[in-house]
């Protein structure tokens, strides 16, 4: 299959390896952190940390945004769904999220409206068919979907569609990534910078990393040629004592981000003063608002919205793990309450989520190789 | 003596989809609920078919109900996979099915040439298995209480001599063959569904498996520890079950499992692994080491056979467990089907 097998080919992959245990050596440590969840689920599919030296060690961070997404928000959208001739849409990886009534999908065993869409134009789509309900899309996701939530809401402007609209869960990557460079007990080297994101944003703002922090970011693809050309790259400017940004991802990823998507991201939204992100708290001017030209089409300007506020099971380090603190296994609830079939934070709902990665690919394998170092 | 109660382990409070989707889900209810107070206590690894003794004659039964969702889709209709399903479900229990019962759940408003074409299909299905449709019944629900027509089909088979299906007979260093492709009938169904708008050349596999087990058998027969149709939850769950009731570690290698790249194009784009998706028209043997050769010899010969492949091996570790290695050395552990990501394939 083109563009997945070449970055993919075992040889070159062997050949990348061993240039990153060359480098890497066996005197320090590296910390480094991949931001986004398609990242730590690709290290976890391609079972990556098989390859990698042992004094290489990767913390997920923040990049998923169903595990971000702060319960209190779930809560709101389907008290939304239980308006009389409402539909809610949202993506598949919504659908089995916990809210404190239950996930969308038990909703929707329950007699509510809840549907699967592949984007938010198929939301539209659903208005469109549906001219007697009103379809209130359930967007999420950083800047890698807020430009086609907002090239929907500038469509259904277009058309004159009155019974569409959009519930706003869109955050922003950088002040995320700040929040976990301010966090007192977090110590990193570097970054693997995200993929997606940057395709919109481009590789400018993060050069404060770089700048004012000191640690290196290489913005990366997903295979697991890109993933391990991009810890090349980190580890050449570490040890060149460098720190700069650096685009692995270039066949995608142009410098400057896609103007189109921005434009119509600023078109449709503004920042919000603050917004809640799910173990990271409150951070400022950290989400997206759907701004006032627009306000027909938003769903917490035309509903009720409760504005529930849930604090997580105490018991569950979702906030630790979140910002790589703890590993997920090192969690009390882990595979224990909290597994995939019945998740308990949302890191164990996403297949992006660190929880769910580790849970689905790894965490036996690591009970494997326990049991035979005892033996 | 426990009330039957304390047998039920099924805790949760309301069936979601999930429970039908062929996966943890459905084994937890299945084990939980359905096994305890159907069954008894302990029933031992459940099958695709059991087997019953009538006057001493040994017989294996199944049934499988049809709900899938469009009727037709390219390659196939309810009508074909209701009979290839249960066909299929006796043959890789060693079994030749002999005689089928159908049931039509029909939705009032139902088009009868609909109905025609598929009771047509399945007729022709049937003619082509060599198995007869021996009986039936119809059942006609409100309009809107069902959705168009589903259909029910219960199978009962010869047992074929030279064969002994049992997951507790695997060895570690036994051969994990597969028949051909996976996930063409799965990805066939979410693209028939147009929700996508994405297209592809792509049919559903559904078929007899029976004539690809008679060959097997013939061939490899005595090495032949046990088989199955991997449907709902694809090849990752069939083979997690058989590492669990068999507490050995399945293997397989990436590189060796063979995937349409049209199939593995839709589940890079949608973030599915081909080894969760459903099949219809191929199966997974566990084969002493010995016998594999033959056996892929044998498979490959018979008609659509040629992609035959042994995917992997037991190994002692990891226990319970099933393990994709790569060509580069990484590796993954494969779980069961969580949720459900295609809803009514079958």
């Amino acid at each position: 299959m083109r563009f997945v097998d070449e970055f993919r080919e075992p040889e070159l992959i062997s050949k990348t390896a061993e240039e990153i245990r060359r480098l890497a050596g066996t005197e320090r440590h590296y910390r480094m952190m991949e931001v986004c969840g398609g990242h730590t689920h690709a290290i976890y599919r391609f079972g990556l940390k098989d390859i990698l030296p042992e004094n290489i060690e990767l913390i997920h961070g923040p990049g998923c945004p169903v595990c971000v997404l702060p319960m209190g928000r779930i809560d709101d959208g389907l008290a939304i769904a239980q308006e009389p001739d409402v539909i809610f849409a949202a993506f598949g990886d919504m659908m089995r999220v916990p809210g404190t009534q239950g996930s969308p999908l038990e909703h929707k065993a329950r007699g509510i409206d809840v549907r699967i869409v592949y984007s938010p134009s198929d939301a539209l789509k659903l208005a469109r068919l549906n001219p007697d309900r009103h379809v209130m899309f359930f967007a999420i996701g950083f800047e890698t979907t807020a430009p086609s939530t907002a090239l929907t809401m500038m469509r259904a402007k277009a058309e004159g569609i009155r019974n569409f609209s959009v519930f706003c869960n869109h955050v922003t990557i950088i002040p995320a990534i700040r929040a976990i460079l301010d966090s007192p007990d977090m110590r990193l080297d570097a970054f693997i910078g995200p993929g997606h994101v940057s395709t919109v944003i481009g590789c400018r703002p993060y050069e404060w990393i770089a700048h004012n922090e000191r640690k290196p970011i290489v913005v990366s693809g997903f295979e697991p040629l890109d993933m391990l050309q991009s810890i090349v790259m980190l580890l050449r400017q570490l040890k060149a004592g460098e720190a700069r940004v650096e685009n692995q991802y270039k066949r995608v990823v142009p410098w400057e981000g896609n103007r189109a998507a921005l434009k119509a991201m600023a078109q449709v939204f503004q920042l919000r003063p603050y917004f809640e992100w799910r173990g990271l708290g409150f951070i400022s001017q950290s989400a997206l608002r759907i701004n006032d030209q627009y306000a027909e089409f938003d769903a917490e300007q035309r509903f009720e919205v409760p504005g529930i506020r849930v604090t997580d099971p105490k018991a569950a380090q979702c906030g630790e793990v979140l910002k790589g603190v703890l590993k997920p296994h090192q969690c009390k609830l882990f595979g224990r309450e909290c597994t995939p079939e019945h998740p308990i934070g949302a890191l164990m709902v996403s297949t992006e989520g660190s929880c769910a990665a580790y849970y689905n690919y790894e965490h036996r394998k690591a009970a494997m190789v326990s049991l035979s170092s005892i033996a | 003596m426990l009330a039957e109660s304390a047998l039920t382990r099924f805790r949760d409070p309301q069936i979601e989809m999930a429970h039908g989707a062929g996966g943890k889900a459905s084994r937890k209810l299945v084990e939980g609920l359905f096994a305890p107070l159907l069954f008894g206590a302990a029933p031992g690894p459940l099958g695709d078919a059991a087997q019953v003794d009538i006057n001493g004659t040994k017989v294996a039964i199944t049934t499988d109900s049809f709900v899938v969702k469009p009727l037709t889709f390219p390659g196939g209709s309810i009508g074909e996979l209701a009979v290839n399903g249960t066909v299929n479900d006796l043959a890789v229990s060693g079994a030749k099915a002999e005689a089928l019962v159908v049931t039509y759940v029909l939705e009032a408003g139902l088009s009868t040439p609909v109905l025609e074409a598929e009771v047509r299909a399945m007729a022709k299905a049937a003619r082509d298995a060599g198995v007869r449709i021996a009986a039936g019944d119809t059942k006609v629900v409100e309009h809107g209480k069902a959705d168009q027509m589903y259909v029910t089909t219960t199978g009962i088979g010869r047992l074929l001599p030279g064969v002994t299906i049992d997951p507790r007979s695997v060895r570690i260093g036994d051969r994990i063959l597969l028949s051909g492709p996976i996930g063409d009938h799965g990805i066939t169904i979410l693209l028939a569904r147009g929700e996508l708008d994405l297209e592809a050349d792509l049919r559903s596999d559904t078929r007899s498996v029976l004539p690809l087990v008679e060959a097997l058998i013939r061939a490899a027969g005595p090495g032949i520890r046990w088989m199955r149709d991997p449907t709902r939850g694809g090849v990752a769950t069939s083979l997690n079950e058989l590492a669990r009731d068999c507490g050995l570690g399945m293997v397989l290698f990436e590189d060796q499992i063979p995937v349409r790249d049209t199939v593995r194009g839709a589940c890079e784009l949608l973030g599915l692994d081909p080894l969760h998706i459903a099949n219809e028209g191929q199966f997974l043997a566990v084969v002493s080491s010995e016998y594999a050769d033959a056996a892929i010899n044998a498979l490959s010969l018979a008609p659509g056979g040629s992609e035959a492949q042994v995917i992997g091996e037991v190994r002692e570790q990891p226990a319970g467990t099933v393990l994709v290695t790569t060509l580069y050395g990484g590796s993954r552990i494969v779980d069961m089907l969580v949720g459900d990501p295609l809803p009514r394939i079958c």
